[in-house]
């Protein structure tokens, strides 16, 4: 039996031990914001936070996961008003959509650690992050522009 | 503005699931009718006898809908209307969009549009989206279409709607209509400044003689509010919360997961499984076999072995487990390096002509000074970030799917043909689409769900890896070019030959198709904007090995590379500025009718258009390429390593032009620091989302071109994940990406994807610009290894 936090619910798990966060995360929760995109910690689409830290759910196994405290994109802001969330759509920065959870779960992570990030610290964090709808341009610009208005 | 005042219709928050049963009559502002699953039907038909006004569009003008009629697109009615708008009692406003949204903003532009006519207020506007069924037109969205065939039904449909709302209101008030005029949801009576709000007019509405919609007046330029302006997407809530639907996202109550593997080969087929592990894995319930569907396999499923159970990672670690031997089928010895090479012999002769003028051979035979050169580019695969995936029930001989499908047409009547159903018991469901690119045309994987329903008699989602999406797909065709031309004493092309061998898309489809179709050709290679004498375009033998489909841009990726590296060849063989040289060929302005130019059976129309709406205008290729020119700091001094490229090209009715700067570093690595693009598609309706095209597709074409390729071996794709087809990333990525839209009143031509094809060769360009080798055969990959050895290029700094 595993016991985990999840978007601040606790949670049990007693099944297959190697079944990744994503499976749980998406067929157990209903937590559907995080996204199967490659299994091999290759795209970043099913980023979510893991102690605070960007993490690859795709990767990480339940097993790694006693006393965790785990935060999906579903639950980064109580009503979806992060400073990123609202640069995102202000900068329309989505395009068919899919990979953008995982983008601004990991752009959360760069700016509790780098609160005004470089363009370098900015392409270095996301770099691990795929979008073929080749949105990088905007998704940069509304990094800087939540960064800019942080204090 | 902030983007969040324009969100009227976003999703609730809540976990999606289908509902089980016949679904009740609810109210269409029920929040239950913004789930994108199964209730489009309630609201739009069920409705019909409790109130509001329902009016539908389609060939041959407007009509209101009465529930006492039959209802279009059924066997009593086969009218099939392409745009719904309902208005209700309350105000609220309806509109069915039939486009899937996959990133091009079409969920927001068409309802905006028709918002828009009919003086709606955009906040008390709301979507639904159409599932798969002929009485809502045509979906398939593909081809970048939706504008360019709907954007004037769109604007009747606004405007019709508009008009009958003015008429309600003047016979109200017992006025003539002329004396009132619609404005933000309300109806004003110019004399005396009375209003009705829309939602008190539809009673009257209801009863009252419909305008004739030919009738009925579009809004002049200066009249609209938002078409041609920007309109912030209305998906951009449930898109950065988490909350929004793609395929993968729908559970229906005791659904069951499906990982299937399917034979390596196209063509193969199974000989035998030992299933005896796979059975071991917890959770695995059952293991269905999946016929085979004979090639060409056309839409249908590839066949295999499918593994079904109570969750995806049971599923996936079940199917990996299956011991399968597998005949590989006449494609077995598929091989790329060999394939590549029969390509090459095949362009080096003459092909079937697909346009001639003058006398392309006696021209080179006799010329001072001729260039060649030949180009290869690989087979590409879709890579969407969201892997197929599809949802399907099968109950009481009615089969009900779930997907993100470019073409809920064809997924259902796929699904029809292929479990022997009749199509009116077959409902497609449209989520999200995460990406697709084409692939998403393509119904099999909507149609094993549809299979493995049936067979096991449970609701069953199949859900591809990242791995079977990369080794089944439906291939950007693999291609060889040849390029020929004669230059004068002065420069001046006077010959252009150009030989393409790639297989056809029509070989997925039929049998014995052997290279390029006439039609493939008009893909921006038949009907470049060039003013040569002499030019023969040809299309030369190459046999099918792999599915081939679209995939965004589809023939003119490879025609565009090959002719705008050439022609930045000849540019530097004549001595001349790239630029400079693009508009010398393009030549004086002049507009050609392409049906009578010399093409070899091209069919009778120009992309689904008629050709003569749509003739080479080759001021817009000239005014495109000036705007890149000027605004890009061409001829401006860069460092080394730094350089510029140019190219433009015309595919689906518009003219793009592009300036790619790229930073070489000593490595060989490829940054693409920025880039100047110009885009003339005539009207534009929502120029933001059309500035968001333009910096996907030079990312898309940096893939294509610098990273991306598919290989086969021994008849198997060699490439398994983003690990080995490697796609652009944030570090390589533009900075700046300066997207000029013209402003036109012109007839639409496509936006998602006329920017692909120029970006490649623009890339490869100014890679030759910066280092001086010049790319033949993409993708780039190692190629620029030591370039920094070589001594610098004359002029650089």
């Amino acid at each position: 039996m595993i016991t985990l936090t999840v978007n601040g619910v606790r949670r049990t798990f007693d099944g297959d031990p190697t079944m990744p966060l994503l499976w749980y995360l998406r067929d157990e929760l209903a937590l559907t914001g995080a996204k199967y995109g490659c299994g091999v910690a290759q795209c970043g689409s099913c980023t979510v936070h893991v102690g605070g830290k960007p993490t690859r759910a795709c990767q990480m196994p339940m097993a790694g996961l006693r006393d965790a405290t785990v935060t999906t994109i579903e639950g980064l802001h109580p009503t979806g008003e992060h400073p990123l969330q609202v640069a995102w759509r202000e900068i329309d920065a989505p395009q068919c959509g899919f990979c953008q959870p995982g983008q601004i779960m990991q752009a959360a992570g760069l700016l509790q650690d780098t609160p005004k990030p470089t363009d370098q610290q900015i392409d270095a964090a996301m770099n691990g992050n795929l979008c073929r709808c080749g949105t990088y341009p905007r998704i940069r610009a509304a990094i800087k522009a939540a960064a800019e208005k942080s204090p | 503005m902030s983007a969040n005042e324009f969100l009227p219709w976003v999703r609730r928050a809540t976990a999606p699931s289908a509902r089980a049963g016949m679904p009740a009559p609810v109210a269409a502002t029920d929040e239950k009718a913004d789930s994108p699953h199964g209730l489009q039907r309630r609201t739009f038909i069920q409705l019909l006898g409790v109130g509001g006004l329902v009016i539908a569009f389609g060939p041959g003008g407007a009509r209101r809908l009465d529930a006492a009629e039959p209802l279009p697109g059924t066997a009593a009615s086969p009218w099939s209307p392409h745009v719904y708008v309902r208005v209700d009692d309350d105000g609220t406003v309806t509109i069915i969009c039939h486009r899937s949204e996959m990133g091009q903003g079409i969920r927001t532009t068409m309802p905006m549009i028709i918002a828009d006519e009919m003086e709606a207020d955009w906040a008390r506007c709301r979507v639904e989206q159409a599932v798969g069924d002929p009485k809502y037109g045509s979906h398939n969205t593909d081809g970048s279409t939706s504008i360019r065939d709907f954007l004037h039904k769109y604007r009747e449909a606004g405007a019709t709607t508009r008009a009958l709302l003015e008429a309600a209101a003047a016979s109200q008030w017992n006025v003539d209509v002329a004396e009132v005029f619609a404005r933000q949801h309300e109806v004003v009576h110019r004399a005396t400044g009375r209003t009705k709000p829309f939602g008190k007019l539809v009673a009257t509405a209801r009863t009252i003689a419909m305008p004739a919609t030919a009738s009925v007046r579009i809004k002049r330029p200066d009249e609209r509010r938002w078409q041609g302006k920007t309109m912030p997407s209305i998906d951009l809530v449930p898109m950065t919360t988490g909350t929004a639907v793609y395929g993968a996202d729908v559970t229906l109550p005791g659904m069951k997961v499906a990982a299937i593997a399917r034979p390596p080969v196209w063509g193969g087929k199974l000989v035998s499984v030992d299933d005896g592990e796979a059975r071991k894995v917890p959770g695995v319930e059952r293991i269905v076999r999946i016929p085979e569907t004979p090639i060409p396999g056309a839409f249908f499923p590839l066949g295999g072995v499918a593994v079904i159970a109570k969750d995806t990672w049971a599923a996936l670690r079940g199917r990996d487990a299956l011991k399968i031997t597998w005949d590989a089928g006449p494609n077995g010895s598929h091989d790329s390096r060999a394939y590549r090479a029969a390509l090459e012999a095949s362009v080096r002769a003459q092909g079937k002509p697909g346009r001639t003028n003058g006398d392309a051979a006696a021209a080179l035979a006799a010329a001072e000074r001729k260039v060649s050169a030949e180009y290869h580019v690989p087979y590409l695969s879709h890579a969407q970030m969201e892997p197929l995936a599809a949802i399907a029930r099968v109950q009481d001989g009615k089969v009900e799917a779930w997907a993100p499908t470019q073409s809920p047409n064809d997924a259902r009547n796929t699904i029809a043909e292929y479990l022997k159903v009749d199509a009116a018991n077959v409902t497609v469901h449209v989520t999200l689409l995460g990406g697709a690119f084409g692939r998403k045309s393509k119904p099999d994987f909507i149609c094993e769900a549809a299979f493995l329903a049936r067979e096991t008699g449970v609701p069953v989602r199949v859900q591809w890896s990242r791995e079977d999406d990369m080794r089944h797909s439906y291939y950007h065709a693999v291609a060889a070019h040849r390029l020929e031309a004669a230059l004068d004493a002065t420069g001046k092309v006077t010959a252009w030959l150009h030989r393409s061998a790639y297989p056809s898309i029509s070989a997925t489809f039929a049998p014995n198709v052997a290279g390029p179709t006439p039609d493939e050709l008009t893909n921006g290679a038949s009907d470049v904007p060039w003013d040569v004498p002499n030019m023969s375009v040809e299309a030369c033998p190459a046999v099918a090995h792999a599915r081939i489909g679209w995939y965004r841009s589809v023939n003119a990726i490879h025609h565009g590379f090959a002719i705008g590296s050439f022609v930045d060849e000849l540019a530097n063989a004549a001595g001349k500025d790239p630029a400079a040289f693009l508009l010398e060929l393009i030549g004086p302005d002049r507009k050609v009718d392409l049906s009578k130019a010399g093409l070899v059976g091209a069919g009778d129309t120009y992309y689904g258009a008629p050709w003569a709406d749509h003739p080479l205008d080759t001021a817009r290729a000239r005014r495109v390429v000036e705007s890149v020119k000027q605004r890009s700091g061409w001829g401006t001094p860069l460092a080394r390593g730094r350089g510029r490229g140019i190219a433009v090209h015309r595919s689906f009715l518009a003219y793009v032009a592009m300036v790619v700067e790229v930073e070489v570093r000593p490595d060989g690595t490829v940054l693409v620091p920025r880039a100047t693009v110009a885009v003339d598609a005539g009207f534009v309706a929502n120029p933001d989302r059309a500035r968001a095209q333009m910096e996907g597709a030079l990312v898309m074409a940096m893939s294509n071109t610098l990273y991306s390729g598919i290989t086969f071996a021994e008849g198997r794709v060699e490439q398994s994940n983003y690990s080995d087809y490697r796609v652009a990333r944030m570090r390589a990525s533009p900075h700046l990406v300066d997207v000029h839209v013209v402003e036109s009143e012109g007839l639409p031509g496509g936006i998602g994807e006329p920017g692909v094809p120029p970006a490649g060769a623009a890339i490869a360009n100014a890679i030759f610009a910066a280092t001086g080798v010049r790319v033949r055969e993409l993708p780039v990959g190692r190629q620029l290894d030591g370039w920094a050895a070589a001594p610098p290029l004359p002029g650089s700094t």
